[in-house]
């Protein structure tokens, strides 16, 4: 599903970020993310749906080779991907339902079934009634799971999330985890970077940690490393 | 280029919403580019019909030799002779003082019937028409003739052609100087409005990019945009051009009618200058939105 070959990643201004990393992840894994930051989580991330390049090594992602990918072909690769982030990325002048719907839209998705789909996955993160509503009128936990509805309205075999929870209270993140564990347990793939150390305990998954650009630990149940 | 006829209307919108969006912007685009088009139609006009005149009298340049009075039958016989065993010459042809007032009469329209009294009494010459194979040689076989035994005169439109030709040189050249800076200016200023909606759209954009949308998709509008504004530029110049040349065309062919002044007819030449104006506006519209595209949208 996902794999990656001796990945190093020197950013133009010389940051050394990933340095020798080899992976593998197999479909419908939940895999947590952690280490100190600046780590190299968030540029893990963005070698997996081409925000960044590799500066050497392979990865694959869902039979698509990154490293010979053309340009034009970039879009393709993620529509394989959801992602979500911190900072939501909603359109403030889109209700609810035109910022997910937003994604089919882009990719010429058939209008006939934006509606359907949108609707599923409203009712999945529990949002139909707030269909109509623009993201300033909701909470932070509810404008993530808008967030998370747009990225696996496609239904997209992977979703990448970088501190999914990171400007959320405690209560709400549970609640964001939840729905996360339940998109898993339909078969995606889910990665997530994270610092929440009590869900990363709680919640326990494979923990992938990372530090200074490279995986120091690697557990099928892992636990949050010593770092703070 | 991905086409897209069911995702068209999505485009159209975008791009109609961002030229009210910024509709200062796109007004001060569209000025340029109806500036620009107002001088390159009135150019346009003024240049194809110079060349038309110009080039209608360069195919008549023809040397009218006057034949001296006192010349007898035989001596007219041997100036004739002589005329066409010159190497540059194409053709003679004689033409009595009578063929010659008639020419007269009828160039001038009703205003010619004055001239009919000359007719008991004619003072015009008999004369040879002589035409050379090459009009640029015309000045030369003309001087020729000139110091021919028997020829009283000669007369051609030497100075109304070089006049003509100098006009039409002089004015090309500003022309083109001024309408190239003109369409550089309208491209910069579309290219500037599509900027601001770049800028305005980067969340979106940012958006598109991160659910997949193609690198077409995510031009589509902003090319729509920038072909809008230079299409909109150019609806004044081509109302100008049909209006104007009409009224042109109905209040001067009275005047001019019999001259070898000579304007182009309405059909199709105002129809042939609109589309290119259109063109040309289209192609500003589109060149302003692809610099910005290519150096704000970096897809
Ligand atoms: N676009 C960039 N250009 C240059 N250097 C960068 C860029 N992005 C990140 N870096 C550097 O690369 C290193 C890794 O950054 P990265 O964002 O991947 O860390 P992180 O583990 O996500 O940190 P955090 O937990 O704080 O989010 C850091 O030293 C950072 O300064
Ligand atoms: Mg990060």
């Amino acid at each position: 599903m996902i794999e990656m070959k001796d990945v190093y990643k020197t950013y133009s201004n010389g940051v050394l970020a990933i340095n020798g990393i080899s992976i593998k992840i197999n479909q419908g894994e939940f895999v947590y993310i952690v280490g100190p930051s600046g780590a190299g989580k968030s540029t893990f991330i963005k070698l997996m749906y081409r925000e960044e390049k590799p500066t050497k090594g392979s990865i694959v992602i869902n039979g698509i080779q990154l490293e010979n990918l053309k340009e034009k072909e970039v879009p393709y690769l993620r529509r394989n991907i959801g992602v979500v982030f911190q900072d939501f990325k909603l359109l403030p002048k889109l209700t609810v339902y035109e910022n997910v719907a937003f994604a089919l839209e882009v990719i010429g998705e058939n209008p006939k079934n934006i509606k359907k789909k949108v609707l599923n996955v409203l009712d999945l993160v529990q949002l139909k009634h707030k269909a109509r509503s623009f993201p300033d009128e909701l909470s932070g936990g509810e404008q993530q799971r808008v967030s998370i509805a747009r990225s696996i309205v496609n239904n997209p075999p992977v979703i990448i999330a970088d501190e999914p929870t990171g400007n959320l209270d405690p209560e709400t993140s549970w609640e964001i985890m939840r729905l996360l564990e339940e998109i898993n347990n339909r078969g995606t793939t889910v990665l997530m970077a994270t610092h929440n150390k009590v869900i990363v305990n709680t919640i326990r998954k494979r923990v992938i940690t990372i530090e200074d650009g490279k995986i120091v630990r690697d557990e099928a149940r892992g636990e949050y490393g010593l770092y703070e | 280029m991905v086409f897209m006829n069911k995702t068209l209307g999505r485009h159209l919108r975008e791009a109609v919403k961002s030229l009210g969006r910024n509709a200062w912007m796109s007004i001060a685009s569209i000025s340029a580019v109806t500036v620009t088009l107002l001088l390159v139609g009135t150019f346009l006009v003024i240049m194809m019909n110079l060349n038309n005149i110009a080039s209608n009298i360069e195919e008549d340049v023809e040397i009218t030799v006057l034949i001296d009075r006192t010349a007898d039958q035989n001596a007219q016989n041997q100036l004739e002779s002589k005329l066409k065993n010159l190497e540059k010459v194409e053709n003679v042809q004689f033409s009595s003082k009578d063929q010659e007032l008639e020419k007269l009469i009828k160039s001038f329209g009703e205003k010619g019937e004055s001239f009919k009294l000359f007719e008991q009494d004619n003072p015009l010459n008999d004369v040879f028409i002589v035409k050379t194979k090459v009009p640029e040689d015309t000045p030369v076989v003309a001087e020729e003739i000139k110091k021919m035994r028997y020829v009283e005169n000669v007369q051609y439109g030497e100075e109304t052609v070089k006049k003509l030709f100098e006009v039409v040189n002089v004015s090309r050249n500003i022309g083109i100087v001024l309408i190239i800076g003109l369409v550089f200016t309208a491209m910069f200023l579309i290219s500037n409005t599509i900027k601001i909606t770049i800028f305005a759209r980067r969340r979106e954009i940012e958006i598109m990019k991160l659910v997949g949308a193609t690198n077409w998709f995510i031009r589509w509008p902003f090319f729509l945009e920038g072909l809008f504004l230079g299409a909109l530029g150019a609806v004044i110049p081509i109302t100008v051009l049909v209006v104007s040349y009409n009224s042109l065309v109905n209040i001067a062919v009275p005047y001019i009618q019999g001259s070898f002044v000579e304007l182009l007819p309405f059909s199709p030449f105002v129809f042939q200058i609109s589309a290119i104006l259109l063109l040309i506006g289209v192609l500003i519209g589109i060149w302003g939105s692809l610099m910005s595209v290519r150096k704000f949208l970096k897809v």
